[in-house]
């Protein structure tokens, strides 16, 4: 029977019928439910690391132990995985390791536009890259296979509309490959420089063999049609080509590297003209044309963004799609009684320069809040802040916050708290613990007490841990009491010495409507300061505000901020 | 049929687009979902897509590809009536959301939207999904209001949706949300 899923179940499914063991991942979109539905196999001992980095060594380790293991993440968790992952390549695999790469095109959820495919180069780890989710399925099972046989990680790049889009896939048994033996082996797993020397030659012959092989795997295939016009392509941009150009020939790539070169040279002397499709950079087109097969691609297709049927039909037949109505943008937003909203009203309302994280709080640059200034990666506002100090003194800092988020100070923050008290600064954090990683899906991380499997487990504490690292000012405050939100943060602000905030509520989607909605009654005198928190609940009319009661969560901010006190909860 | 489900996150339209998915699974057809997830999910303009046939490739439904527009509320039925083919139907909730940019007065609602949309040459149709939906007993089940409004206009068989629907809500829920489906379809005429 066959069923509909989205890709990052199929990479599960797959894994899973692989006889995986082990998996470990930080959430991330688009990757987060691939280890989500792993952790539902009970044959799998799934995990939530703190970062990516921690998730791929746990990965590793589990290999090296002789165990079939994966790790899931999305493109910028992979920069932070890089470490393990170039000198993984280096030592291989013991049981078969696959590494879930999920790139984001066209950034419908993340902080840049990356293309992984690079760092299977720049790592010397043979990708695969699937176009549907059945592949996802198959070429997972094959990553384990080509990981053993080659003695190398295999990475498996998805991307938003692989990872996100529904197809059918058909499921199979679970081939139990059990734990091979643990080997003392010194020369493959210490990386050490007489070894690694040795182990990079080795590396380098496992690429030569793999260019040479992928040619003749099937997943690598040419589609002989109208031989007029022949495109290469991979991943999701092979639907976009059959549904925009169901004539063309295609060469369809499976391992997007080593992209199998020789089977495409081929391909290219049976056609008139060649075309290589690609979302963003120009990787497999300048990897032909270094071996000298003539291509176009860049030239007629932009090195960003997404390259679907609508573009495809312009630059190959000059078809345009109708032009969109004019209608007034939607943003995303902080959801109503977000406890977020009161505490960047506040610092706001303090003129505070903020060095922001990732993570929904993200949202809190977005006018009319407009409190964050700076967002690069994650846990990178503490190591910001300490930056801005060192640049513009002490009095900068009693201005400067860095706000961050509970899982997200957990993933990579302390290490930013270590060095503001170790080079005795004055940094202030402030850390939104709205106990859940939000973005993502509202996973469990470890200052949550519970594990991916609703376990209870040790709650991190972040007072225990300011103590321990010597910060000197530690505060905690109720994210819906205004007030205490203020007072807390101008007493902070002034203190010398590094001070750790903690701004407590949890999500409001978690919490869900336990309150009346507000409303706001006819003492309403139309100032409109209740509108300046930018909660979708409140309606912004030129006769006067309202309140939306089907949003409308009850958390009382818009009360507080009123100063003709009109907004009451309904019914009182 | 390609379908383009346009609304605001938290309005359900994942779960609409799964009920459609459950319904193509049904009748044995090919079908490809399309979701979003992440910060998109976030109050922003959210859109989902579903297409079924005998062979899909795409699980995206380009601009000017859509047999039908099922739009939770007006400003994003706007946003979105220009993907739907000339001849195709728009259905769209009447219900306003405001935008941030809207809440803020950087910019006003569009007061126009349905014009707009009916001189397009598209089947246009148009209900009070949320009206509905609260006379069923909660405003959550605007999303099946309207699946049940885009059945009778793509003459879905009713039985088949119902299945999927139960196969797509939990137990808890199935009544009312069958209900709200049945009240949908009920509301609109064929034209």
């Amino acid at each position: 029977m066959q069923k509909l899923a989205i890709g990052n179940y199929a990479v599960a499914r797959g894994a899973y019928e692989a006889g995986v063991t082990v998996s470990s991942a930080y959430p991330g979109t688009p990757s987060t439910e691939v280890t989500e539905f792993l952790a539902k196999y009970p044959e799998v001992k799934a995990e939530w690391a703190p970062n990516e980095k921690v998730a791929l060594e746990v990965a590793i380790g589990a290999s090296i132990a002789g165990a079939r293991s994966i790790a899931a993440m999305k493109h910028v968790g992979l920069n932070v995985a890089a470490d393990p992952l170039f000198t993984s390549a280096y030592t291989g695999v013991n049981g078969g390791l696959v590494i879930v790469v999920a790139d984001d095109p066209g950034v419908h959820s993340s902080q840049n536009e990356q293309d992984s495919r690079y760092y299977a180069l720049g790592a010397k780890l043979p990708m695969l890259e699937p176009s549907d989710s059945e592949e996802a399925r198959q070429f997972t099972r094959l990553a384990y296979d080509l990981s053993e046989k080659y003695d190398t990680p295999v990475m498996l790049r998805l991307t938003t509309r692989v990872a996100h889009s529904q197809s059918y896939i058909s499921e199979d048994e679970r081939t139990e490959v059990g734990v091979k033996p643990y080997e003392k082996n010194a020369a493959k797993y210490v990386m050490m420089p007489g070894n690694a020397k040795v182990k990079r030659e080795v590396l380098q012959k496992r690429m030569a063999a793999m260019s040479e092989d992928f040619n003749a795997l099937s997943v690598n295939r040419a589609e002989l049609r109208d031989t007029r016009t022949g495109v290469v392509c991979a991943g999701i941009t092979y639907q976009y080509v059959r549904e925009a150009m169901p004539d063309a020939s295609v060469f369809k790539i499976g391992t997007v590297f080593p992209v199998p070169v020789e089977a495409i040279r081929k391909f290219a002397s049976r056609v008139d003209k060649l075309i290589v499709i690609e979302e963003m950079g120009g990787f497999i087109e300048d990897i032909l044309k270094a071996a000298a097969i003539k291509c176009e691609g860049k030239s007629i297709f932009p090195k960003y963004g997404e390259i679907q049927t609508a573009e495809i039909r312009k630059a190959m037949f000059n078809e345009d799609a109708p032009a969109a109505e004019n209608a007034v943008p939607r943003p995303p937003v902080l959801c109503p009684g977000c406890p977020h909203r009161g505490v960047f009203y506040v610092i706001n309302k303090l003129r505070l320069n903020v060095m922001g994280d990732i993570g929904c709080y993200t949202l809190g640059a977005v006018a009319p809040l407009s409190a964050v200034d700076a967002v690069v990666c994650m846990g990178a506002s503490i190591g910001m802040a300490i930056g801005a100090e060192k640049a513009r003194g002490r009095e900068f800092a009693e201005k400067t916050l860095a706000v961050i988020g509970d899982s997200t100070f957990v993933h990579s923050g302390i290490t930013g708290l270590i060095n503001a008290v170790y080079n005795n600064l004055n940094t202030k954090i402030l850390i939104l613990d709205n106990s859940t990683t939000g973005m993502t899906g509202h996973q469990p991380h470890p200052g949550t007490g519970r594990n991916i499997y609703n376990e209870p487990a040790y709650r991190l504490d972040y007072r225990t841990i300011a103590q321990a690292c010597g910060v000197q000012n530690i505060a905690e405050f109720n994210s819906y009491d205004l007030e205490a939100a203020e007072k807390t943060i101008r007493e902070q602000m002034k203190k010398p010495g590094v001070s750790l905030m903690i701004a407590k509520e949890p999500c409001a989607l978690i919490v869900k409507k336990t309150a009346a909605p507000y409303e706001i009654t006819d003492k309403c005198v139309n100032c409109k300061m209740c509108v300046k928190l930018g909660c979708p609940a409140i309606v912004n009319r030129p006769e006067g505000p309202t309140i939306d009661f089907t949003m409308c969560n009850g958390c009382s901010v818009c009360a507080q901020v009123c100063k003709v006190k009109a907004i009451s909860r309904k019914g009182e | 049929m390609n379908i383009i489900i346009a609304g605001v996150g938290g309005q359900g339209t994942l779960l609409a687009s799964r009920v459609l998915g459950n319904y193509a699974t049904i009748k044995k057809t090919d079908c490809k979902l399309s979701e979003v997830h992440g910060m998109a999910q976030r109050g922003g303009s959210v859109v989902t897509y579903v297409k079924m046939g005998d062979k899909v490739y795409s699980p995206i439904v380009g601009d000017g590809d859509a047999d039908l527009l099922i739009a939770f509320e007006k400003l994003e039925a706007l946003r979105w009536a220009h993907a739907v083919r000339n001849g195709g139907a728009v259905i769209m909730n009447t219900q306003e959301i405001m935008p941030l940019p809207v809440i803020t007065g950087a910019a006003s609602y569009p007061e126009d939207a349905e014009q707009r949309i009916s001189a397009r040459k598209v089947e246009f149709h148009s209900l009070d999904a949320l009206s509905i939906a609260l006379e069923c007993g909660s405003a959550k089940a605007v999303n099946t209001v309207m699946l049940g409004a885009a059945a009778k206009i793509a003459k879905f068989d009713l039985d088949a949706l119902e299945e999927a629907l139960a196969l797509s809500v939990q137990p808890k829920f199935l009544e009312l949300n069958a209900l709200a489906m049945r009240r949908g379809y009920d509301v609109l005429t064929e034209k």
